[in-house]
């Protein structure tokens, strides 16, 4: 029997659609999280902001959070293309792009936490 | 395989205005909208954001200056919308997976809730940015 799969497809399985999910509770929490330290007045100075951000296990799931978020994009991202981008040669340029973009991203993030 | 049988695919990006959805497929188009906006604008605008507010003391004044203008506080509500509409339809869709309200009444009134609670909290969002309290 011939493979029907294809070079931009999904890797056709349950991993994708799970990872979706749990990264999206992952946001979810962490956003509570945010949320709880701002209303607890962490934000209302530069110091305290920087400093709530200053602080290791913040720093640490703040880039929990963007990883879980990158990921998350990425599942997303790739289901829009393969809606609406047929061409493999374009579709895969695109999502090419994304990855690079979004571990770019990554990046940036633990620059700028590891500035304060 | 006739070729006459109807295909029924994905709504194509330029046909969402000529289709009558369903509140539920509203909160579906919106939600794969909402994402790619975030995707796009949201994620290198936030990390931009985060990284002026904490660099320094003078970064955060300048930029507090920067999102005082009445542009940027369009360009934030428009983010802040789509992570709204994009966080709360989420949790409708995790409900959805455990298998809950997915009935057709159920469904219908959980996407109303979607968008009554995504609107409002953005309107409550665009009265504090624009100085109504």
């Amino acid at each position: 029997m011939a493979s029907r799969r294809i070079v931009t497809g999904a890797h056709y399985g349950l991993k994708d659609w799970l990872a979706q999910r749990i990264t999206a509770v992952m946001l979810l929490v962490y956003t509570l999280v945010l949320l709880g330290a701002v209303s607890l007045g962490s934000a209302a100075t530069y110091d305290q902001w920087a400093g709530l951000f200053a602080q290791g296990w913040f720093k640490i799931i703040t880039l929990l959070a963007m990883l879980a978020l990158c990921w998350h994009a990425w599942v997303g991202v790739r289901d829009i293309y393969m809606d609406y981008i047929k061409p493999t040669a374009i579709r895969l340029s695109l999502q090419v792009l994304t990855i690079i973009g979004l571990i770019a991203y990554l990046c940036w993030t633990v620059l700028i936490l590891w500035k304060v | 395989m006739s070729s006459t049988r109807p295909q029924f695919r994905n709504i194509h990006v330029s046909q969402i205005l000529s289709y009558r959805l369903p509140l539920a497929g509203v909160v579906s188009i919106l939600h794969r909208l909402s994402g790619a906006f975030l995707f796009l604008i949201g994620i290198p605008l936030v990390l931009f954001v985060l990284d002026q507010s904490i660099a320094s003391e003078m970064t955060h004044a300048r930029l507090s200056a920067m999102l005082g203008h009445p542009l940027a506080k369009l360009v934030c509500l428009g983010v802040i919308w789509a992570f709204l509409h994009h966080a709360i339809a989420g949790i409708r869709y995790l409900i959805l997976d455990l298998h809950i309200g997915t009935a057709k009444e159920q469904a219908r009134s959980s996407a109303r809730i979607v968008l009554i609670l995504s609107l409002s909290m953005t309107a409550v969002v665009a009265l504090r940015l624009f100085g109504a309290f």
